[in-house]
């Protein structure tokens, strides 16, 4: 899947009038929602096919994705760790590279965050919580960034690395827990000693969400602004567009790959923190839940724009919350959600090739047509 | 199917001050009587797994006609913040009152802090955890004893077998997994003392590709019967029959997947324990927090003997299973070697299935070809 090569809104030189502008940003809006909704009527006939109502479908999906208060605090859950391991996809796909391996700086990361937990025991949470996150993220960091060093010095292909290293580290996180850093207690389920309880990360006050959706929305506004007004977002989109004439202009390309796979796999390792100090306790192979393979969906989805990834990761949270009701109310497996998530990327992926073929959206079709 | 939420009338004012406020009110509240309730099952994996999470959906399956009861079903539910939000899911929207969460890794944390936020809901979940001390009173646990429904598959392996060799697709070297294996060979060994059984830890409760691997790398090594430890046996049963080598089952009865290759199988019997915790809940009752029990209790069953089971096989079988059920049966008796020559169990000593000492299992007995770590 190559980028697209129309450039990012916000990169577009100012729009010579607020008119300009405004179609430029509707697009960004009223495609995605196009796609949407064509999804949704194609899924309609898949659920008639089935033999159940399609607004009956599309009725429980709304209440269990955001119908109520519970229902939005159940898909914000869900979405916490999306928006940190979408963001380990979206960073390198700056540069042009398809990374999909953050699975695997989620487990390290988690195992590095419930080692050091346990190492330091007994000292001030409020030192041993931040390194707990720190070491989450150097683990997750070092990870990624050898995709992208093996990238860039060794033209070995990020794709295959990153996923075959996830596999790797589901296997390491394995070794680790049912050998060393394995509580003799968890005799039929290998896991880390227990956290105490001082370094659990509660939940955000008034809600029933932890405070990894904080970390996770946090995290996509710093890599916005990292990518949209640093001088290092800027060179990573020029090496991202064109490596050569990146290189020609003198910029680093070797550091700003390593540097960008490193930070994304910092913040996937981060969500493998969040998930053992604010959900499991420990570490153990629930961590490899599959949120960096659904964080690639989102990612792709958000069209790689780290602010986008926050209602992509909630509306998909949704989707994943909503799917439990379905199961129960309406008797359908749970590949059904499979199937609504399937056919709703490869629609938005194929709207992809629509931006700046329709007039209205297009200022500079206009003068060409008037 | 319906699109209205059941509630009872309790339920909709213990939660209708959060819900009111934010115009959560679309249900239509029905006040129920006292015999009725709403049962939640999750299961880990696909209802229709030929396995661990079918065992369960076919308990599950074992409650829908019983009046006043209502079922509500959700699977694939990963062992994350996932399932503590199904549970509540299932409280807030589907109002139920009791809840068996099935999966092993659904105990600590996440039953259990579901169990702390919502004392008035019942949690009963199966893997035998659940600790008077330390576990709040409305959590619990059940499980079964399911080592001697492998000895007996054992027996049927003994007498099936031509190359004295049967093979053991295991996911992982934990003390429940070891019993199996050891139980099924030492089964084995009542026919044929000279039996081995070399074993595979696949290292996950479901990888289909490495658990054909697994099968067809047992079977190039001569191994002619062919069980299993793993989440979904489908995979393993498949792949053994379609290499023309006999099956013990294990979790669900797999025999429609390969009716000639089937000798039998070691199946929960969930549906004895479902239907316990139901009566006590509609007669009022208080709900057992701990329970446990293994054939002669009727939590786990041996499938059918299949057309490969020869006349001598099929009595020494069902005298065996005679004698468990009687009680008293020992599997693990003394004196018994690792496969390293350490004695584990010395002579004159035998543990019942209910033995503690089991739980904490770590060895392969002398016979298994494989390792532990």
């Amino acid at each position: 899947m190559g980028t697209p090569q129309i450039p990012a809104v916000s990169s577009l030189p100012i729009a010579t009038s607020n008119l300009e502008g405004l179609a430029r940003r509707s697009e960004a809006v009223a495609i995605p929602l196009a796609a949407l909704l064509v999804g949704m009527v194609l899924f309609s006939v898949f659920i008639m096919l089935v033999g159940k109502s399609p607004l009956d479908f599309f009725d429980i999906m709304w209440r269990g994705a955001f119908g109520s208060w519970f229902s939005v605090q159940n898909s914000l859950s869900r979405a916490a760790p999306l928006l940190l391991t979408a963001l380990c996809v979206a960073l390198p796909a700056r540069l042009g590279l398809v990374v999909i391996g953050g699975e695997g700086a989620i487990v390290l990361g988690g195992v590095a965050a419930a080692a050091l937990g346990w190492w330091v025991d007994g000292a001030s949470a409020f030192i041993v919580i931040p390194l707990m996150a720190i070491a989450g993220m150097i683990i997750g960091g070092l990870w990624m960034g050898i995709v992208g060093a093996l990238r860039h010095y060794r033209a070995v292909n990020e794709t295959i690395s990153s996923l075959l290293m996830a596999y790797i580290a589901i296997a390491l996180m394995n070794q680790l827990v049912e050998g060393v850093l394995r509580d003799p207690a968890s005799l039929n389920k290998p896991s880390t000693h227990p956290l105490a309880q001082a370094y659990r990360i509660g939940n955000i006050p008034g809600m029933d969400v932890h405070w990894g959706l904080v970390a996770g929305i946090v995290a996509c506004i710093i890599s916005w602004l990292l990518i949209e007004k640093t001088r290092w977002g800027f060179a990573a989109r020029i090496a991202g567009g064109n490596v050569r004439a990146a290189q020609i202009q003198g910029l680093a390309v070797g550091p700003l790959i390593v540097g960008f796979t490193a930070l994304g796999g910092a913040f996937a390792g981060l969500a493998g923190m969040i998930e053992v100090a604010a959900v499991q306790g420990s570490a153990n192979a629930s961590l490899a839940a599959g949120y960096g393979y659904t964080g690639i969906l989102v990612a792709f989805l958000a069209r790689q724009n780290p602010l986008a990834i926050i209602p992509v990761a909630i509306f998909l949270g949704g989707i994943d919350a909503a799917g439990g009701l379905i199961q129960r109310r309406m008797d359908m497996p749970d590949a059904t959600i499979l199937v609504l998530q399937g056919m709703l990327f490869i629609i938005i992926l194929f709207s992809e090739t629509f931006y700046g073929r329709f007039v209205i959206f297009n200022p500079d079709l206009w003068k060409r047509s008037a | 199917m319906t699109t209205k939420l059941l509630i009872s009338r309790r339920k909709l004012l213990q939660t209708s001050a959060a819900g009111a406020a934010l115009g959560f009110l679309p249900y239509s509240g029905s006040v129920q009587a006292a015999t009725s309730a709403t049962v939640g099952f999750i299961y880990v994996g696909p209802k229709d797994d030929y396995g661990y999470n079918q065992s369960h959906a076919e308990g599950a399956a074992a409650l829908k006609d019983i009046a006043g009861i209502k079922v509500v079903e959700e699977e694939n539910v990963p062992e994350t913040v996932d399932v503590q939000k199904t549970m509540e899911s299932m409280i807030n929207l589907d109002g139920a009152s009791l809840i068996f969460p099935t999966s092993f890794g659904y105990f600590d944390p996440h039953m259990l802090a579901m169990a702390a936020k919502y004392p008035k809901v019942q949690f009963r979940h199966c893997g035998g955890l659940w600790n008077k001390d330390k576990n709040p009173m409305n959590a619990g646990s059940y499980f079964g004893y399911i080592g001697m429904g492998q000895y007996l598959n054992g027996i049927a392996a003994g007498h099936a077998t031509k190359s004295k060799k049967l093979g053991f697709v295991a996911a992982k070297p934990i003390p429940q997994v070891l019993l199996n294996i050891n139980s099924f060979l030492l089964g084995a060994r009542a026919v044929d003392p000279t039996i081995t059984v070399q074993v595979i830890f696949t290292g996950e409760w479901s990888l289909a590709v490495k658990e054909a691997e697994a099968t067809n790398a047992l079977i190039d090594q001569g191994a002619d019967v062919i069980t299993c430890h793993v989440d979904s046996p489908k995979v393993v049963v498949q792949t053994a029959a379609g290499r023309g080598a006999f099956i013990c089952g294990y979790h669900a009865n797999q025999s429609p997947l390969a009716p000639d290759k089937y000798l039998t199988g070691a199946e929960w019997a969930w549906g004895t324990v479902y239907k316990m915790f139901i009566d006590k809940l509609q007669k009022g009752e208080p709900l057992p927090n701990f329970t446990r029990g293994g054939l002669a209790e009727g939590f786990v069953k041996m499938s059918p003997l299949g057309p490969g089971v020869n006349a001598e096989g099929r009595k020494q079988f069902e005298a065996t299973l005679a004698e468990m059920m009687k009680g008293g049966f020992s599997v693990i008796k003394g004196p018994l070697k690792d496969n390293k020559g350490k004695e584990v169990v010395a002579a004159g000593k035998a543990y019942p299935e209910t033995a503690i000492e089991l739980e904490s299992m770590d060895y392969l007995v002398d016979g298994v070809i494989g390792s532990t770590s």
